[in-house]
């Protein structure tokens, strides 16, 4: 449907109503969606891509050999214009639904596995876009690959930034993608992966005092990489997982976005009760 | 003596490599008994059960008594040499480009008379020698009149590097370098003087032990190397395919378990995309390489190994999977092995009893340590052969599985 204006009706009606010019008056939301697009358009909003690319070298969670792996990205040619198929180029690819920049659904974790609506397909849509408080550990996270985010530090970004509403995402800028070296940015050594990641009692804190949506992160996982000496084992999983709340990880370009005020899309795949999904993560934020 | 191998000279790239022939190829089946005997190193005659004689070429009747139970019995090939002789024209395409070439016939102590590709250090006849049988580059059984005694750098005779794959100033891949296989087999080339070992690493974030000081060795490379990764594999062809002269395939996924003892399908998968998918994708990207260079002088691309499993003959059901997986591989690099031979590229196939590591710790003691295998592995490739067997456990399975397959079943099901 064109919109022809954006004036609101004069008198708001239940239904929508002939206006004199023969057009539709637009409702509030029909207002707002347009408003969106315009600025899409004219660039008062942009759009910043928080996703990996999908590659096969980029790497994935490890987890003790004799347990069961999630896959990495692997990708087959199936035809490129060839004798397989003469005028089309097409892939098969393969993964877990935790390869990549991926989404955490309630069900990935024991905590959540009881709830409603836990899996990625029974997930409410309406959750999958929403508001994102960015707080910045990057000068941190590259004094201490071990950086924990403590619920101190969240107060204290509050107390510049202002409280973190209901129902966001919030994201630990950490900058750690931009450890462009699969090595460096799984950063191993004999006692395990060294990324940073939240502590027990935020992980806890964000759920119970400020509603939160979900939690995000750039390294492999939300939780941190000594996060299974933590108590609870791996306690961002356990808890937001535990209260229906999700997980974004592997992200990126978290850097361009300012602390509050951008908008996340992140659907999942609809997987039949899959736990998770890799997805394409895009922040909407305010232009200059 | 023979003169010692040197390093050859950087290859002139003005002049066309040379493309490979092969010696003449065409065995009955009959004759293909002595092949089966010379892929495993071994050289046995057709022995007639009725009478005793021993007969060479092989028959389908024994030429003294026409009985037709002839087993093959594996001979020490001691002999006298009768005569000797050197070609210095045929119209073989093979042999013209190797003249000239020195043959003799020799009187076998056994009793049959057999003529003989001569080694360099055996005098004219009349001489003792020992037969060998080897395989030529067509991967079929030709015999060898070797000297009586060890000689100085005998393995350097030019016609017998026509028969074998010496690593020695040979550049070699080792799929997965990061194993203790793997390091092992790395360190056993460099030993037997390969010019360089590039050794494949997956997933680099997982430190192993003594990676890092495999790396220290001055012939050894890491390269970037997932098998299961199609774009990897292809790429790294594209950057040393044409380099390489001997692949050496120890890249292994294996869980311990059986059908039952694990839920689902994804270990098994797994085990199926590194042994057995993997593979492929290196055979795909590196065979034609290798084919290409099977005739690019001294230092031509000469064998690719595959390290199987004795499990591959038939399956241990505690790990099953496994077993399975490395039976696919078995059967894979048979294919392999038809489409490498018409270029005279060998195909090793290593079938290893239990190695000593994390995976077979529940299995009792004899296992085999990565080092003694990484040395089978180069004597393979020394002697020329394409079936390996060590170890005491793939010797004894071999032994029954060839005496009765379906027992040897029965008997490892417990």
């Amino acid at each position: 449907m064109t919109m022809t204006s954006t004036t609101p009706a004069p008198t708001p009606a239940p239904t929508p109503a002939a206006t004199p010019a023969g057009t539709v008056a637009p409702s509030p939301g029909a207002a707002t969606l347009a408003s969106l697009v315009a600025g899409l358009l004219d660039g008062r909003i942009r759009v910043v891509d928080l996703t990996q690319t999908l590659a096969p070298e980029f790497p994935q969670i490890v987890l003790p050999p004799e347990m069961g792996q999630c896959l990495p990205f692997r990708i087959e040619e199936i035809s490129r214009y060839d004798d397989r198929g003469p005028g089309w180029y097409w892939n098969n690819f393969s993964c877990g639904e935790h390869t990549g920049t991926h989404f955490d659904a309630p069900v990935h974790w024991i905590s959540g596995r009881d709830l409603p609506d836990n899996a990625v397909d029974t997930v409410p849509v309406q959750r999958l876009i929403g508001p994102a408080c960015v707080i910045d550990c990057s000068r941190e996270a590259a004094a201490d690959a071990d950086f924990l985010l403590t619920k101190a530090f969240v107060l204290d970004w509050e107390s510049k930034h202002g409280r973190i509403p209901p129902r966001a995402w919030v994201l630990m800028r950490t900058d750690w993608s931009r450890r462009t070296d699969p090595v460096e940015y799984q950063n191993f050594d004999e006692t395990g992966q060294h990324t940073p990641g939240p502590d027990a009692e935020v992980a806890r804190f964000l759920v119970e005092e400020r509603d939160v949506l979900g939690f995000g992160s750039e390294a492999i996982g939300t939780d941190a990489g000594q996060g299974f000496h933590q108590r609870p084992p791996y306690p961002c999983h356990y808890y937001m997982h535990g209260a229906g709340r999700y997980g974004l990880q592997c992200l990126t370009n978290l850097d361009l976005l300012p602390p509050t005020g951008a908008v996340v899309i992140a659907p999942p795949l609809k997987i039949r009760q899959g736990s998770g999904s890799p997805l394409r993560v895009l922040a909407l934020v305010p232009g200059a | 003596m023979s003169a010692p191998l040197t390093r050859p000279r950087r290859k002139n790239p003005v002049l066309a490599t040379r493309m490979p022939t092969l010696p003449p190829g065409g065995r009955s089946r009959a004759a293909l008994g002595l092949t089966a005997a010379a892929a495993e190193g071994r050289f046995a005659l057709q022995t007639c059960a009725e009478c005793g004689t021993v007969q060479y070429p092989p028959r389908e009747a024994c030429h003294r008594c026409l009985s037709v139970r002839l087993p093959w019995r594996t001979q020490d090939g001691a002999g006298q040499l009768l005569a000797h002789t050197q070609l210095h024209h045929s119209n073989d395409l093979f042999f013209r480009e190797r003249l000239p070439w020195r043959l003799g016939m020799v009187r076998l102590d056994a009793g049959a008379t057999v003529v003989a590709h001569l080694h360099g250090d055996v005098p004219g006849a009349p001489a003792r020698v020992r037969v060998g049988a080897m395989l030529d580059r067509a991967g079929q059984a030709v015999l060898v009149a070797m000297p009586d005694k060890e000689t100085p750098n005998m393995s350097d005779d030019r016609q017998l590097r026509e028969m074998t794959c010496d690593p020695r100033f040979r550049k070699a891949l080792v799929t997965d370098g990061k194993t203790a296989l793997g390091q092992a087999v790395a360190r056993a080339l460099v030993q037997a003087g390969a010019d360089i070992v590039w050794v494949g690493q997956a997933e680099p974030w997982k430190k192993l032990p003594g990676f890092d000081e495999l790396l220290a060795l001055p012939q050894v490379t890491a390269v970037a190397l997932d098998v299961t990764d199609s774009r990897s594999v292809t790429e790294l062809a594209g950057e040393i395919g044409g380099k390489v002269d001997i692949v050496v395939n120890t890249a292994e996924y294996h869980r311990a378990t059986g059908i039952g003892a694990r839920v689902g399908v994804e270990t098994a998968r797994s085990e199926m995309d590194v042994n057995y998918f993997g593979l492929l994708r290196l055979a795909q990207a590196f065979g034609p390489a290798l084919r290409a260079r099977a005739a690019d002088g001294q230092s031509s691309a000469c064998a690719w190994v595959n390290l199987l499993s004795i499990f591959a003959l038939a399956n241990f059901p505690a790990h099953g999977t496994f077993s399975a997986s490395k039976a696919a591989a078995l059967s894979l690099s048979q294919c392999l092995r038809a489409e490498m031979r018409p270029q005279g590229v060998r195909v090793v196939n290593v079938f290893p009893g239990p190695i000593d590591d994390e995976w077979n710790q529940l299995l009792p003691p004899p296992k085999l340590a990565p080092a003694t295998l990484a040395g089978a592995v180069v004597k393979a490739l020394r002697d020329g052969v394409e079936d390996v067997y060590p170890g005491d456990v793939a010797q004894e399975w071999l032994e029954r599985w060839r005496d009765n397959p379906k027992a040897l079943e029965r008997e490892i099901a417990g």
